[in-house]
């Protein structure tokens, strides 16, 4: 589906904005300018309105990024169960810091805050997939199953 | 001994969550049935009655907020569900709506017929994609079974924001807009979602209602602490070895929660710290462990119950390392519409890496100390207002781990 269908498919759904956001991601893993621009057209809002809302929260992205968005919980129960440990596996595994993607627009690294699996932490998403008690040595295997 | 009461885990691993023969098996959907035989007002009384207080962090009496929406005149009235547990540490709704779906959607329906409303909203937050899928399941599933009748139930997901657990945050993200919480009053029963009267509560607190539908106010306020009566479902992480979750009765101590449930400390380490209700909670030492976990006797110790996480730290953990991540966290989710918490939130967190990298000095933390307290009355919302409670609490008991590190 082109951005401009998903977009009127949720037109008449009230505050709709924030699910056609996320279709749109699913499909460009991130909001490119066109589709912030036709957002405001659709829900009959100012362009600024629609970008704020865009760049409110923190799953959706206004800049490019790589198609599978791996996301390193940092919080307090992650931090101190060596969530600092993954975070270097995984750069030094992409070859790329946090906040950027790799060249191959394969995958995108992000820090996040707590996303409630503190059962076994630390915790990483791929996708909004979870992986439990994240290691170091467990990170090339879960890169592999997105190669 | 303290033991397990499973009231809103009832049946939790008893039944299959995805079918709803299941849950009408064991007797579900029956407190609907019985709630819409009374009448309204003797309905609220019950929960009233019930002393049931909100399970989010507020603890405010649930059929009184429940009785200020049924006043409210209005042509529309809504029941809002706040799924956006965002709280490091807490995934007690989770667990509930995971496993339990039909309590939820049961427990809000009996508010709606309360208060005069045919419209729920489920507000989930994006981080749980697999439980918008499994509610939008029990949600096709009742609406095939007749069960809910005139009451429409929707799923609207959150994307990523700390602060959309403020329900008035909450209500602005549901209309599609920025997550900002409202300036208050009108509070939400008066003019909430779409301006009309809303009732919003935590998943928690809706999984609550059934039961004392069904087994009356009586019965739910002789279990756990008289003024905060009912169970707690508790998430523990960090230096504990049972690092899982509990549905405990308030009366139940902090130090049973850790110790007994928890199993204790891991190794031959000894306790240090415990924070509770999230990242916004107090720190609590061990000479204040025999507090019950109830919502009063956690406020008179200066602390909050809050979403139930407890977060517990080992003799070998920096406080001072453990509170610059926390207070990076409230610059991260900070929304920026008041400038107390946008600015505060941002300091704070520069004067603790100050400390944290050894480059702090005695000034910062008394700067840090007036900053928390100009915070904690001047911010908008609940979050600005909390955000210091960590960074407080532990220069006022902890102050050996702020001295070592200091220049």
């Amino acid at each position: 589906m082109s951005y401009k269908e998903i977009l009127a498919s949720y037109k008449d759904v009230p505050g709709g904005m924030i699910e056609a956001f996320h279709a749109i991601q699913g499909q460009y893993s991130y909001l490119p300018e066109e589709t912030i621009i036709e957002a405001a057209r659709v829900f009959n809002l100012p362009v600024a309105k629609a970008y704020e809302v865009a760049t409110f929260y923190s799953m959706f992205s206004v800049n490019t990024r790589g198609k599978n968005v791996i996301r390193i919980c940092e919080s307090a129960p992650c931090h101190v169960a060596g969530a600092a440990d993954v975070v270097a596996a995984l750069e030094r595994e992409l070859g790329i810091k946090m906040g950027e993607s790799t060249s191959d627009g394969k995958f995108a690294l992000e820090l996040t805050e707590c996303v409630g699996q503190c059962q076994a932490t630390p915790v990483i998403t791929v996708n909004g997939k979870v992986y439990l008690d994240v290691t170091p040595a467990k990170i090339p295997d879960i890169l592999a199953e997105y190669k | 001994m303290a033991e397990e009461i499973r009231i809103v885990l009832r049946n939790y691993g008893k039944i299959d969550p995805l079918k709803i023969d299941d849950y009408l098996a064991i007797g579900g959907y029956e407190a609907l049935i019985k709630a819409r035989s009374m009448d309204r007002e003797e309905l609220i009384e019950e929960v009233k009655k019930s002393k049931l207080r909100g399970r989010g962090g507020a603890g405010f009496n649930c059929g009184q907020k429940w009785a200020f929406a049924y006043g409210a005149q209005a042509d529309q009235k809504y029941v809002v569900c706040n799924a956006d547990e965002g709280e490091p540490g807490t995934y007690k709704d989770r667990i509930i709506m995971e496993n339990d779906p039909h309590t939820l959607l049961e427990g809000m329906a009996i508010c709606g017929y309360a208060i005069g409303a045919n419209k729920g909203y489920i507000y989930c937050r994006g981080e749980y994609p697999q439980v918008t899928q499994i509610l939008n399941t029990a949600i096709a599933q009742a609406k095939e079974k007749d069960v809910l009748r005139d009451f429409d139930i929707e799923v609207k997901s959150g994307a990523g924001a700390y602060v959309c657990g403020e329900e008035t945050a909450l209500i602005e993200s549901i209309e599609g807009n920025r997550g900002e919480p409202r300036i208050r009053p009108p509070f939400p029963p008066v003019s909430g979602l779409w301006q009309k009267p809303t009732i919003v509560n935590n998943v928690e607190t809706f999984a609550n209602v059934p039961v004392i539908v069904d087994k009356g106010a009586d019965y739910y306020a002789s279990i756990g602490a008289p003024a905060y009566p009912g169970t707690k479902v508790v998430t523990l992480t960090g230096d504990v070895n049972n690092k899982t979750f509990f549905e405990v009765p308030t009366n139940t101590t902090i130090r049973e929660v850790i110790f007994q449930f928890g199993g204790g400390i891991p190794g031959d380490r000894k306790f240090k710290a415990v924070q509770i209700g999230g990242n916004s909670g107090a720190f609590i030492s061990a000479d204040l462990l025999d507090t019950p976990i109830a919502f009063d006797a956690m406020t008179s110790i200066g602390s909050a119950l809050g979403s139930g996480a407890i977060f517990v730290l080992d003799e070998t953990r920096d406080i001072v390392d453990v509170i610059t991540r926390v207070a990076k966290f409230f610059e991260d989710e900070s929304c920026g519409k008041c400038a107390p918490c946008r600015e505060g939130t941002a300091r704070m967190y520069e004067l603790m890496e100050k400390l944290n990298s050894g480059q702090g000095s005695a000034n910062d933390i008394v700067l840090l100390n007036k900053l928390g307290r100009v915070m904690s009355y001047s911010c908008l919302c609940g979050l600005g207002q909390a955000a210091p409670t960590p960074v407080l609490t532990t220069i006022e008991r902890f102050s050996a781990d702020y001295n070592a590190k200091l220049m």
